[in-house]
Order: structure tokens, then C-alpha cells, then sequence
């Protein structure tokens, strides 16, 4: 391709990706050292609010923030440096903590709390939705073809629906006494609370997610399996080869980029986990990065939000990220220079 | 077909408006928005204001977020607000909304003096209802058990004691204790109570202290009598506990009470009572708080002077009398009937307004994310206090309320 198509091709696909991806970036990444704050005053004020018969009046001290002739609120910049990755990561409680082997207080910190949920949920997620996958590729692969198209349908179901509402349907299925709880209780004969601990809550988000990710993978799967040599796959059934060594030696290794893809792809996705927490409504059990990021950004009652700190959380997120895909990035790029 | 699609919907257009302006004295010809709240009570309001025409009415329970937002904008998204008393307080400190006073000497001649919401000698807000969390108790399980209506809360975990021996609901207790706003407030009522104060004089945190600690303990003592799931237990949930027969006693919004009777959902038809919330050591365990509008700033005063008129009359007396049951109304007509009850003897009791503050704001948030940690067992009472201490002081520190 001449430099000039491929300029012509890639060129409003980068400007869009600078625009849309690397300036917020940037945003985010200055706003995370500076802190911007109203200014306030104290006021002593008389305030009138209704009382259930007769209207009360009290002298108050009203704290409120200056505003300027143009009636905008008058506020500080500063920058901060560091201050806000340390308000989130409070190094110095982690590490008193860890010095003394007191994991339970560790996990009182809201930041490690939430990137050791995280992390586990995104590696255990990991080849059980590679897993799953898999075997429903392979499976529809070797089910006659009247039935593929129905199988298929069914299969790609959990993937088309939106995943707060998928969290939500799971919730409503064992909160309280719902169908599912009320099912088990019933077969194991004992009280079963669901939303009562922190890990069967995580047992029912690594669930969903599996549930919901699984078919993404398997139609990456099942299109790499129609690939498949099949005069390799004969001469391996001549060679005496089982079905298990067939999958081990031939399939498998003819899927293996595809496995990366969907590896990475899932560990883009899974490390931001955030509609689990609020559609199980878990914030008291067990939270992630990505809630916390959210959490911050939230205006409480009365308007005041963390950006400083929510842009902190963020890019400490993406850090995350990048250092999580570094592996598998490595090996995509070998792959890439040996075969040239 | 689109012929027939659009002579339908000509009908159907023709219908609403024809049927509109009966129930209204006038017809509003200045579009008019509305953000509010999306509970029964607004949605009686807005039906009342829609009824003057060119109204559309937003109803939203997160209102809140986009809130602040919308009203700084020029002009302004929205020309009525639904607030109540902390909402009021970003709107207010931003000066978003405006001054009423000349438009309630113009039209407002049926307000009554208790509807009016002032600062500084400015008129900024007019209340419709009061609303409060107070004691609803099933009165045929306390009275076949012999139980007096508790009005403390040590007489309020004798009787779920009672209630749980008996074994005759699966939970004595239910409570709105979802992190966030509703623990939060589930602390800050039991505090205020207990007669803490949240505050020193330069903002700085003070609950970290012995009231603190008994509030967090009572929360540990409770909670053996309720729903091992109860951190996921919201309002609605707790609502349909009692419906459902679940639950013989919980703190509760009296905007819930009229569901309690709701033949279509309830197995607890008047069986539901209202009572006063339990008093902590010092006054009611519960705080004040009223729902009402304000009218956005940056839109022209024609604007203002027709959405205030709309605003009129969505509040008036015929909207009053068609939805009595519906919410604690403090708009002329009114007349209290038994499920007002629990508010009132509240009120009646002490029970203090809910101190709205920019700190509180912060305060609340940091209670509502902090206390769960005590709940599950996770944290002892001072560790949960000083953690909550810490959040406060970072985030206010952040925010600019101190240094």
C-alpha cells in the first residue's frame, strides 16, 4: 500500500483516537496532581424550615462558598504533586499492615480492598471464560448441523444482554428469598442467605461474568475451529492419535492467537469490573477499582466530589492494566518477530 | 397504515389536551421542565402540574447528580426544581435558583406561612410535605404477644427479643441499611438521638467518641434480630418486608406508609401502625425533612412566573384531597389521617431538622461508605469511627471546607 492510502485509511482513525482517547487522557492525568477547591465563609444567617405545624426559625452558622460579582464560585487551584495517589493508596497504613503480617487490616484499606477483588476476579474469570468457550466451540462443532443454528442462538443469548441488566436478573434470582435461594434451600435444607458475606457474592459474580463472557469467546473459537486443517487432523487420526491428543496437539496450537486475542481482550474488560458492584449492590461486601473511581467522582448530598482523586484512582487502573497485559503483549509481539 | 397511525395519534393528542385543562384554572402556554424526585408524592405534584399543559416533568430518584449541573447551565435545563432540605444546599450555595419573594406576593396568597423556606430573610424554596423515618409496626403481632409499642430502644430490643421468641415473622426488625445514603442517615439519626454533635467549631470530625461508639454497638445489638442480608435492604426492600409479612417492626419513610395499605401488594392491609421513632438518649432517633420546589435562576422571569404559577398549581388544595394518603402534605386542605401519625408524634417528640451542610454532605457520604465495615465485622467501633474520621477529613480537606 502506498504511504499515502494507508495515511488516508489510518489518518481520522488516529485523530479520533487522540481526540477521544489520549486527551482525556492527558485531562485525567493533570487533574490527578491538582486539587481545585471552593473558597468558603462562614455566615451567621436566620433559616426558616417547616416543622410539622408551625414553621421553625433558627439563627444559624451557615457555611457557604464565596461567590464573585459574575455569581460564579470562587475557587483555588493548587497543584499537589502526589497527594491524591496517596489519599487513595495510603502506602503509609498498607505497608504498617503488611509489616505485621495482618492481612485482615490490610484489607481495611478501600484501594487494596478493591485491587485484591479485582484481581482475583480477573484471573479466575480468565480461563473459565477461555474454558467455557472452548468447549462450547468445540461442542457445536461436532453436533449435527440440524441443530448448530438453535445451539448457536441459545449460546450467543447471555452475550446480547446488557450487563447491568444481566446483574440485575442474577440478583433478584437469590436475593432474599428468591426463585434460585429458594430453590437451594429447599434441596440442602438449610437458611441460605446469599447477600450475607463477601464470598458467595463473589462466587455469584465470577458466575455471572463466566455466564455472560463465555459466548463471546466461543464464537472467536468457533470460527478459528472452521479453519482447522483437516488433512493435518486425518493424518493425525491415521498416527493413532486419541481425540484428547488431537485437541492437545493440533487444535489448541492452531487456536493459540486466538486464545491471546480473547485473553486480552477479557482481561482489558474484567480488570474495570464495576456493573457487578452496583447491580448486587456489594459496596458493603466487596468493591473494584473501577467502583471506587466511580465512588469518587459521585457528588454527595450536598454537591462536593473527589475528581483529584477519582483521576488518581483512574489512572492507577490503567496502570493496572498495562502491567497486567505486558505478558501477553511480549509473547504476541515474539510470535510476531519469529514468524518474519 | 401511517395514515391510520397518525389520525390515532391526532385523536389521542386531542384526547390528553382536551382532557388537560379541566382539572387546571388555567393554560400554561410557556413551556415549562421539571427535575425532580420520583417518589409517589411527585408524581402526584407533576401529574398536577402536567394538567396545566406544555409541562414536562422529569422524574428521577437520582435527581441529585444531574441536578447542580443542570441548573448552572444558561439557560437553565430545567425551570422547576424538586429539592428537598440537603438538596436545596448546592443549588443554594451555587445561587442557581432565585428569590421568590415577588412572585409569592403575586400568586402565592394560598401558601401558608410553615411552606416557606428561608435564608437570610430570602424566601428560596416552597415546601409541599414533610417527611421523616419513624417506628411502623405490625399491631397484631405486638398486641397478640402483649408487647407496648417500644419508645426507646432498649424497649425496641426487648420487644424484638419478644417478637423473635415467638418466632412468628422471619425477621422482629427490619432497617434501611444500604451503604450509602441509607445507613448514613440511619447513623446520623441515632447520633443526633443520642445527642452527638458531628462537628468542632472549625468543621473538623467529633464522632469518634463514646456516642459514637454506643451508636455503632446498637447497630451490632439490632442487627441479631434482622435480615442477614440487611446491607442490601434499601427502602423499597424493607417496604416490601412489611408487605410481605416479613417483618414485624422497622424505622421507615413516611412516604412508604400508604404502600403498607396497597391492596394490589399488601398481605398486611391496616395491619401496619405508625408510630413515633424510638427516642435515643437524648430526643427521637429520626430527623426532619420536607420535599418542595424552587424555581431555576438563569431563565427569563416570564419563564419564572410561569413555572411558578404551574408549580401552584401542582401543590394546591384539589391535588391534596386526591392523594391525602400519599404523603405527610403541609399544603392548605390537609387533613392528617392515620398513617401521618408516626410523623407527627415524631416531630411532636423533638426529633431535630436534618442539619444540611456542605460538611454534612461530605459527612454523610463518608458514613455511609464507612459504618458497613462495623456491620459485617470486618472493624471494631473505633477503628470504623477513626477510618470515617480520616475520609471525612481528606475529602473536606479536598473540597476546600478546611485547611
Amino acid at each position: 500500500m502506498k504511504p499515502r492510502t494507508f495515511a488516508a485509511f489510518v489518518g481520522p482513525s488516529m485523530f479520533l483516537m487522540l481526540l477521544f482517547i489520549a486527551a482525556p487522557l492527558i485531562s485525567v492525568l493533570s487533574q490527578s496532581f491538582y486539587v481545585t477547591q471552593s473558597v468558603f465563609e462562614t455566615v451567621e444567617v436566620e433559616v426558616c424550615t417547616p416543622g410539622f405545624l408551625t414553621q421553625t426559625c433558627e439563627i444559624e452558622q451557615r457555611t457557604q462558598p464565596i461567590l464573585d460579582d459574575d455569581g460564579n464560585q470562587v475557587v483555588n487551584t493548587e497543584f499537589v504533586g502526589w497527594t491524591s495517589y496517596r489519599n487513595v493508596l495510603r502506602m503509609g497504613d498498607a505497608w504498617d499492615a503488611l509489616s505485621s503480617f495482618d492481612w485482615s487490616k490490610f484489607q481495611q484499606i478501600d484501594f487494596w480492598k478493591a485491587l485484591r477483588f479485582t484481581l482475583t476476579f480477573t484471573l479466575i474469570t480468565l480461563p473459565l471464560a477461555i474454558g467455557l468457550g472452548l468447549l462450547l466451540a468445540i461442542t457445536v462443532n461436532n453436533v449435527t448441523q440440524a441443530l448448530k443454528g438453535q445451539i448457536i442462538f441459545i449460546s450467543l443469548l447471555p452475550f446480547i444482554i446488557t450487563p447491568v441488566i444481566g446483574a440485575l436478573s442474577i440478583r433478584w434470582l437469590f436475593i432474599g428469598d428468591g426463585i434460585m435461594t429458594a430453590l437451594l434451600e429447599w434441596w440442602l435444607q438449610r437458611d441460605i442467605a446469599m447477600f450475607a458475606q463477601a464470598w458467595t457474592i463473589e462466587v455469584l459474580m465470577l458466575f455471572y461474568r463466566v455466564w455472560h463472557v463465555g459466548p463471546f469467546a466461543f464464537v472467536v473459537f468457533y470460527a478459528g475451529l472452521q479453519t482447522v486443517n483437516n488433512d493435518t487432523l486425518e493424518s493425525a487420526i491415521i498416527d493413532g492419535a486419541s481425540r484428547f491428543e488431537r485437541l492437545r496437539y493440533v487444535i489448541i496450537p492452531h487456536l493459540m492467537p486466538l486464545i491471546v486475542f480473547v485473553a486480552l481482550i477479557h482481561l482489558m474488560d474484567s480488570y474495570r469490573v464495576f456493573e457487578e458492584i452496583v447491580g448486587f449492590a456489594s459496596q458493603a461486601h466487596v468493591i473494584s477499582l473501577q467502583w471506587l473511581t466511580y465512588d469518587f467522582l459521585t457528588p454527595d448530598e450536598a454537591g462536593n466530589r473527589s475528581v483529584s482523586r477519582a483521576s488518581a484512582s483512574a489512572m492507577l487502573t490503567m496502570v493496572g492494566i498495562v502491567i497486567l497485559l505486558i505478558p501477553l503483549l511480549r509473547k504476541t509481539w515474539k510470535d510476531h518477530r519469529s514468524a518474519h | 397504515m401511517s395514515i391510520l397511525r397518525s389520525a390515532l395519534m391526532a385523536g389521542m393528542l386531542a384526547f390528553v389536551a382536551s382532557g388537560s385543562w379541566a382539572a387546571c384554572a388555567y393554560n400554561n402556554t410557556i413551556p415549562v421542565k421539571s427535575l425532580s424526585a420520583g417518589f409517589e408524592a411527585w408524581k402526584a405534584v407533576t401529574g398536577a402540574m402536567s394538567e396545566c399543559g406544555n409541562v414536562e416533568a422529569e422524574l428521577d430518584q437520582e435527581f441529585r447528580l444531574k441536578q447542580p449541573d443542570a441548573f448552572a447551565a444558561s439557560p437553565a435545563l430545567y425551570q422547576i426544581g424538586g429539592v428537598s432540605n440537603s438538596t436545596l444546599v448546592p443549588l443554594l450555595n451555587a445561587k442557581t435558583i432565585r428569590p421568590l419573594d415577588d412572585l409569592i406576593a403575586k400568586h402565592g396568597q394560598n401558601l401558608r406561612q410553615n411552606q416557606l423556606i428561608s435564608v437570610d430573610g430570602q424566601i428560596w424554596a416552597i415546601a409541599m410535605m414533610v417527611n421523616a423515618q419513624h417506628l411502623m409496626y405490625r399491631s397484631d403481632i405486638l398486641a397478640d404477644l402483649g408487647i407496648e409499642v417500644p419508645s426507646t430502644y432498649e424497649e425496641l430490643l426487648a420487644a424484638a427479643a419478644k417478637v423473635a421468641e415467638a418466632n412468628v415473622v422471619e425477621y422482629p426488625l427490619g432497617g434501611t441499611w444500604k451503604p450509602g445514603f441509607n445507613i448514613g442517615i440511619e447513623f446520623v439519626n441515632l447520633y443526633l438521638g443520642h445527642g452527638g454533635e458531628f462537628f468542632n467549631d472549625d468543621l473538623t470530625p467529633a464522632i469518634n467518641n463514646e456516642t459514637g461508639v454506643a451508636v455503632l454497638n446498637l447497630l451490632g445489638e439490632m442487627k441479631q434480630y434482622m435480615d442477614p442480608e440487611i446491607l442490601v435492604s434499601d427502602s423499597t426492600y424493607v417496604q416490601q418486608q412489611f408487605q410481605q409479612g416479613k417483618i414485624a417492626m422497622a424505622n421507615l419513610w413516611a412516604t412508604r406508609a400508604a404502600a403498607m395499605d396497597d391492596e394490589a401488594e399488601s398481605t398486611v392491609v391496616g395491619k401496619v401502625v405508625m408510630a413515633a421513632a424510638p427516642n435515643g438518649s437524648t430526643r427521637p432517633s429520626s430527623t426532619l425533612w420536607w420535599d418542595g420546589i424552587v424555581i431555576a435562576a438563569n431563565i427569563s422571569d416570564e419563564e419564572a412566573e410561569a413555572a411558578f404559577q404551574v408549580a401552584l398549581e401542582g401543590m394546591d388544595s384539589e391535588m391534596v384531597e386526591a392523594n391525602t394518603e400519599v404523603a405527610v402534605w403541609l399544603i392548605d386542605g390537609y387533613v392528617p389521617g392515620r398513617l401521618a401519625a408516626g410523623a407527627a408524634a415524631t416531630a411532636a417528640n423533638g426529633a431535630l431538622p436534618y442539619p444540611a451542610s456542605p460538611q454534612m454532605g461530605v459527612m454523610l457520604n463518608s458514613l455511609g461508605n464507612g459504618v458497613p465495615a462495623f456491620v459485617t465485622g470486618d472493624k471494631d467501633a473505633e477503628t470504623t469511627l477513626a477510618d470515617i474520621e480520616a475520609e471525612y477529613l481528606t475529602k473536606a480537606r479536598e473540597s476546600g471546607l478546611i485547611e
